[in-house]
Parts: structure tokens; C-alpha cells; sequence
């Protein structure tokens, strides 16, 4: 089984070269069947090949790795295109797969009628293909290819209706801010080579020991950055919201369950060496936790539907880095699968909404769906109760385990992180409130006066509803209802004390000696469960008593959240501003001044001398004949002079 | 051969000497060619001297290669003076500076 693995980055492929060359032959919808189809191949041999790694013992038997090809080979330098196999990247793929399947169903109904349809699915294909290198690679320069590939492609799916201005310069900006952070990454390789000699990951750890701290430090750190560019915390954010301007089933697969999540993979895939730095374990710790109470504080105050959710997105990957800086791998990546089913479901979700309202993303125009959209709605609600951690939801399994973890190692970050529970079911139940509650606000009786967010230009003209919202087709709802499934379900699978099944069990020995293990009597797990459900359920009960009734609340909804802590401002100042300035004067001083009064300068200089020059010119021919004998007399006498002396 | 040398090279510069000053004074195109002719058959004159001078052949050799190129020189600039006879009366050298700088 364990041979087929090339298969899984290749099937997708296979998908995006055939789709890249007929896609518009094929056309809708055969395109994104092909598509799904691919990826559906995809999940099968993730299957199988898991069911293969399960079948050995468990320990170093279930590290295998399947060499392609060689990549590199310059002198020392040997870099094979190589899959590594192991718990950790099976579990990663498994979640990519399974859920990239599912979104790509779900896009064969949310893209219908766009005049890209194939295209859509040529960039999804190639992502997914990225994102499965980016897993599987067994070497970092591997890694670093599907790392790129995820970047690209991601900048591709967020401009995609590029003849918006405001998704084409979403789309640089998630670009501009991944390559900020991948210099940390190019570095962190660079240096791992000059120090370790390969960059093969298993290579790399057998030699932790004999580097400096300070090296495995400043080698975690860089990596840290790349992490945080990818994964969106602070101060590299905001490219996450802008986002949201790509089409909702990108914002799902990228931006909620895959793509982001690949920094977290990173950071848990180097164990080894974050163990051997307790340095950069406090500063991930630290900064993940900071990331998830300023997103959940943003969170807050956000009208547009997928924006919410963006910085709900954020704030788990905060959530996620806790458990890294912990040393909890198990409950970063269990919280990570988690998070996949429960942000795929509720983008997706979100996607049937607006779908629904014909492109309408205002929280505050929609209001008592609940009537209009039953399927969508009950499936929503899951992945609410999931994700503002209500019993015995995944959410609050995912969530338990990580504040467990905290708690028994960093006390104030274990604070802030039960603070951040409670905003989290907030905000959550502030959007649903707000969308499936309340009265019937999308009567739109002022409509086109409101600046309405308007989703995709198909449906620009659709600004007031004058129909009932509708139900989403089956090809949009079946995946919801796949994932609510999965989502409810998903912490009942991976319970930390379910015998053989336990993640403990499966990914415990890829962290063998690094992982943390928290050291608490029964009953402080007990009275921490029941405090993180009666936060939840305070934080639940509230934004429904506030918003059920009313949709605006000026109070609760400070322009200083709305612009999320003035970030972009502060980076318009910052580094566009100074940016600008510095372009002009390039342009009025450096070009006209310099660069111009240079080239013109030469110039100027020739002419001068010609027509100096030209003088001697006087076209006598006795003239010159006298300047050859003068000549001549000239050369005689030094000649003889020289002769004599 | 009693005779040394000097004679003919004193022969050779007082030619080469007049062909140069010619060359310097006069202004009628046709008297300053034979005078460019007058310094090359001087050089032609120390060339053979030297060559039997030195009992080198080389300098002998060298004669043949200044006459060829006397000759082409002459029907060349014969060819640009006939021209200029038939566009204009006279043949004054500073009346052709058309190519003034």
C-alpha cells in the first residue's frame, strides 16, 4: 500500500495539466467533476496508505520514506524529491484530501455560470497538489516547493474575480505578505545546510545535539516566521480578512482548513528542534496566544459574514501555536483537524448564505434565515456549538486540550486563552444571531442605497433581494452535511482516552520525548472542562440575549475593532507612505536629476568636444601636409636626440 | 664601388626636401602630385643605397612595392583631378575645402 504514495500529490496533478490544456473543451460542469474527482482519487490512496502505515508496528517502522527522484545534487548538497510517510503527514493528508473533496463538489455548484468555471478548478487542482508536497516532503527544500505552490496559488484563487480592484489588491497582498515571511523560511534552510549539512528533516534531527542553542534557536525562530506569514498571526494578519475576496469555497478550503494550517505543520513537524529551544517555545507560545485574543477581539465588531469568520480563523491558529509553544503537537494537530471541520463547515455554510441572498455578505441585512434555509441552518449550527466549544462537540475537546496543556505550563497564557474561549463563543454566536435570527432584514426595501457587500460581479446587479432567500442545491449541501457530521463527531473520534484510537496513540511517536505531558490530578482536568464549558456557554448566552433582538449595537462595535486596531493604517504609514514617497523622489529626482542628467551629460560632453575639435578640420590640404612634415621634423628629432644620448 | 654611400643620401634628402616644399607652396594640384612623386622616388633612392649598403636585398624589394603603389596612387588622384577639372575652371588646392570641418 505504502508504494502508492506518489500517487496523492500526483493524481492532483495529473488533474490540473489535463484541465490546464482542455479545461474550457470540457467546460461546465465535466471540468469540476474532473476536478473533484481527482482529489476524491487522491483521498482513496491517503486511505490506503494509512491503512498500509497502520498495519506496522507502531514507532520508526511507520517512518518511511519513497524516493522520486533527485532533485539537486551539487557536491555536498543532495536533494532528493522524496515523500516522507509517517502519522503526522498521513494525518495532514488525510484532512486535506478528505476536505478539499468535499470543497470541490461543493465549488461544482457555488462557481456554476462563471464565465472562469475551469479555470477555478485548474488553481484548485495545482493547490492541492502543492499543499500535499508541502505535507509529504521529507526534506525542507521539498517542503519549501509546496510551500511556494500554495502561496501562488493562493494569490491566483483570491484575485480570481480580478476585475474587481478591491480582490486584485487582496490577492498582492496575500502574496506580498507570504513572500515577507518566506525569507525567513529561505533563511532557516540556508542555515540549517551550513550547519547540519542536509536538509533532509530526519537528517536534520539526528544532529540537534551537536548545534549551539543559539543556531537551533535562530533556525526555529526564522521558521517561526515563515509560520507566521502562512498562518496569518501577528503582526502578519491582516492578508487573511482582505482574503475573504476570493470566491467562498477558497476562503474555506485556503483560508480556513488547508493552506493556513501549513504553518502549524511546519512548526510541529520540527519538534525536535523547538524542543531543544525553550526560547522560541515562549516567544511561539506568547505570540500565539496574543494572536488569538486580538483576533477574537476584532471578531467582535465585523459586519461582512466571511470576515468574522476570517478572524475566527486567526484566532484558533493562535489557539494552535499555544499548544506548539506547550509542547502539546497532539493537541495543536487534533485541534487543527478539528478546526478543518468545523471552519470548512461554517465557510461553507456562510457560502449557502450568500449564495442563497444572491451575494449579499452584510450581517446586518440578513437576519431569520433560519425559516428559508433549514438545511443550511441546522448544519451551521453544529459547527457554531463546535467551534464556541459547547459539550460534546469537537471544538470543545480540541479547545479542552490545549487550555489543559496551558494551563499546567503557562499559567497567564492558559488566562487568556479561557478569555479567548469566551469571545470566541461571542462573536460566533453574534454572526449567527445575526444571520439565522431576528427578523427579516434582506427585505430590501432600501435597497441599492446601503453600500451592499457584493460577492461576485455574476450577481452585481442583484444589490435587493426581491425573492425569498433559497435553498442551495444537493451538490453544496451534502458536503455541509458531511462535515456537520464530522464536525459533531470529530472530538467523540480522537477523545484523548478512547483505547487504540486515540491520537496520543497514532501521532505520539512522531514527538516521542518532545511532547509535553501535563502532570494534573483528575479532578483540576474535571473542574478546567467544566470552567471552558460554563465560559462557553456565558459567551453563548449573551450574544444571544444582545443580538437576537437587535442587529445594531453601536456601543459593542468600536471603529477601533471594526478597522481591526487600525493595522493596515499603521502599515499605510508605516511602510506605504514612506514607500510612496520614496518612489517619487526616485522618479522627480533620482531619474530626471540623476540618472537623466547623466545620460544627457555624456552627451553634452561629446558635442562639446566635436565641435572643438572641429576647427582643426579646415579642409586646406596644405595645411595638413604642413602638420604631417611638422610632424615628421618632430619624430626625426627626437629620434636623433635619443640616438646621441 | 669606391664611392660610399653619402652622396646618394645626401642626393636622396635634397630631393625629398624639395619634393616636401614643393608640396608646402605650391597651390596647383597637379605641381603638388609630382611633388609627393619627387619625395617617393627620394625614399626610393635611400632605400637602395641602404640596400647596398647593408648588402640586404630586402631594401631593393621594398622599391618594387613603393613603385606599385606610386603608380595606383597616381591614377587614383589623376582620377579625382580630372573630375575636378571638368566641374570647375582651375585646380587651386585651397579652393577645394568643401570638406571643412
Amino acid at each position: 500500500m505504502l508504494h502508492l504514495a506518489y500517487l496523492m500529490p500526483a493524481l492532483p496533478l495529473a488533474g490540473f495539466v489535463v484541465l490546464a490544456c482542455f479545461g474550457r473543451r470540457l467546460g461546465d460542469p465535466v471540468a469540476g467533476w474532473l476536478g473533484t474527482a481527482t482529489i476524491a482519487g487522491s483521498f482513496v490512496i491517503a486511505c490506503l496508505v494509512t491503512s498500509g502505515l497502520l498495519a506496522r508496528p507502531s514507532g520508526a517502522s511507520r517512518e518511511v520514506t519513497q524516493n522520486l527522484f533527485t532533485w539537486i545534487a551539487v557536491g555536498g548538497l543532495q536533494v532528493h524529491a522524496a515523500l516522507l510517510v509517517d502519522p503526522l503527514s498521513m494525518t495532514m493528508a488525510l484532512f486535506v484530501t478528505g476536505i478539499s473533496s468535499l470543497i470541490h463538489l461543493y465549488s461544482i455548484g457555488y462557481m456554476k455560470g462563471d464565465p472562469d468555471y475551469p479555470k477555478f478548478f485548474v488553481y484548485l487542482n495545482l493547490f492541492v497538489a502543492s499543499m500535499l508536497i508541502l505535507v509529504l516532503a521529507n526534506n525542507l527544500l521539498f517542503t519549501f516547493v509546496g510551500w511556494e505552490g500554495v502561496g501562488v496559488c493562493s494569490y491566483w484563487l483570491v484575485a480570481f474575480w480580478f476585475g474587481r480592484d478591491s480582490a486584485a489588491s487582496a490577492g498582492k497582498k496575500a502574496f506580498i505578505y507570504n513572500r515577507l515571511a518566506d525569507v525567513g523560511f529561505l533563511l532557516a534552510v540556508f542555515m540549517v545546510f551550513n550547519s547540519t549539512g542536509t536538509l533532509n528533516y530526519l537528517g536534520v534531527f539526528s544532529h540537534v545535539g551537536a548545534l549551539s542553542s543559539s543556531t537551533v534557536t535562530a533556525i526555529c525562530l526564522l521558521l517561526f516566521v515563515a509560520a507566521v506569514g502562512k498562518s496569518a498571526q501577528i503582526p502578519l494578519f491582516p492578508w487573511l480578512a482582505d482574503a475573504m475576496e476570493g470566491p467562498t469555497p477558497v476562503s474555506a478550503l485556503i483560508h480556513a482548513a488547508t493552506m493556513v494550517t501549513a504553518g502549524v505543520y511546519l512548526m510541529c513537524r520540527i519538534n525536535p528542534l523547538l524542543a531543544a529551544s525553550h526560547t522560541s517555545q515562549v516567544v511561539i507560545a506568547t505570540l500565539g496566544a496574543a494572536t488569538a485574543l486580538v483576533a477574537a477581539t476584532i471578531g467582535c465588531a465585523q459586519q461582512d459574514i466571511k470576515k468574522v469568520l476570517a478572524y475566527s480563523t486567526v484566532s484558533q491558529l493562535g489557539y494552535m501555536f499555544l499548544a506548539v509553544g506547550t509542547g502539546a503537537y497532539e493537541a495543536a494537530i487534533f485541534l487543527m483537524v478539528a478546526h478543518a471541520f468545523f471552519k470548512a463547515l461554517l465557510f461553507l455554510g456562510a457560502g449557502s448564505v450568500i449564495h442563497g441572498l444572491d451575494s449579499e455578505q452584510d450581517l446586518k441585512r440578513m437576519g431569520n434565515l433560519r425559516r428559508y434555509m433549514v438545511l443550511t441552518f441546522a448544519t451551521f449550527a453544529v459547527g457554531w456549538l463546535a467551534i464556541s466549544g459547547i459539550p460534546p462537540l469537537s471544538g470543545f475537546w480540541a479547545k479542552g486540550d490545549i487550555l489543559t496543556n496551558a494551563f499546567a505550563r503557562y499559567k497567564v497564557l492558559w488566562f487568556v486563552g479561557v478569555a479567548t474561549a469566551g469571545l470566541t463563543a461571542y462573536y460566533m454566536s453574534r454572526l449567527t444571531s445575526l444571520a439565522f435570527f431576528g427578523t427579516d432584514r434582506w427585505r430590501g426595501d432600501d435597497a441599492g442605497a446601503g453600500a451592499s457587500l457584493v460577492d461576485d460581479g455574476r450577481h452585481a446587479d442583484a444589490a435587493g433581494h426581491g425573492s425569498a432567500p433559497h435553498e442551495s442545491p444537493w451538490v453544496m449541501t451534502a458536503p455541509l452535511v458531511v462535515l456537520a457530521v464530522l464536525a459533531a463527531a470529530g472530538g467523540v473520534l480522537l477523545l484523548p482516552w478512547s483505547g487504540s484510537w486515540s491520537p496520543l496513540a497514532w501521532i505520539g511517536p512522531v514527538f516521542g520525548q518532545n511532547l509535553y505531558h501535563a502532570h494534573l490530578s483528575t479532578g483540576t482536568q474535571w473542574a478546567l472542562a467544566a470552567l471552558d464549558s460554563v465560559v462557553a456557554i456565558i459567551g453563548v448566552a449573551v450574544a444571544m440575549r444582545l443580538w437576537v433582538p437587535r442587529p445594531d449595537i453601536p456601543k459593542l462595535e468600536p471603529e477601533v475593532l471594526q478597522r481591526s486596531y487600525f493595522i493596515d493604517d499603521f502599515y499605510d504609514r508605516l511602510i506605504g507612505r514612506p514607500g510612496e514617497a520614496l518612489a517619487r523622489f526616485s522618479a522627480t529626482v533620482v531619474d530626471i536629476k540623476v540618472i537623466d542628467g547623466a545620460v544627457n551629460g555624456a552627451a553634452r560632453l561629446a558635442r562639446a568636444t566635436g565641435s572643438g575639435l572641429r576647427r582643426v578640420q579646415t579642409g586646406f590640404v596644405r595645411q595638413y601636409a604642413i602638420g604631417i612634415v611638422l610632424g615628421l621634423v618632430g619624430l626625426l628629432a627626437w629620434m636623433i636626440t635619443r640616438a646621441w644620448s | 664601388m669606391s664611392l660610399g654611400g653619402q652622396p646618394y643620401l645626401a642626393l636622396s634628402m635634397v630631393v625629398f626636401a624639395l619634393g616636401a616644399l614643393g608640396l608646402l607652396v605650391r597651390r596647383n594640384v597637379l605641381v603638388m602630385f609630382m611633388c609627393v612623386e619627387l619625395m617617393l622616388n627620394a625614399a626610393n633612392i635611400a632605400f637602395v643605397t641602404f640596400a647596398r649598403m647593408l648588402d640586404d636585398i630586402g631594401g631593393q624589394a621594398l622599391v618594387f612595392f613603393v613603385l606599385v603603389v606610386a603608380a595606383a596612387e597616381v591614377v587614383v588622384g589623376l582620377g579625382i583631378v580630372v573630375a575636378i577639372f571638368r566641374r570647375r575652371r582651375g585646380a587651386t588646392a585651397d579652393d577645394l575645402h568643401m570638406l571643412k570641418g
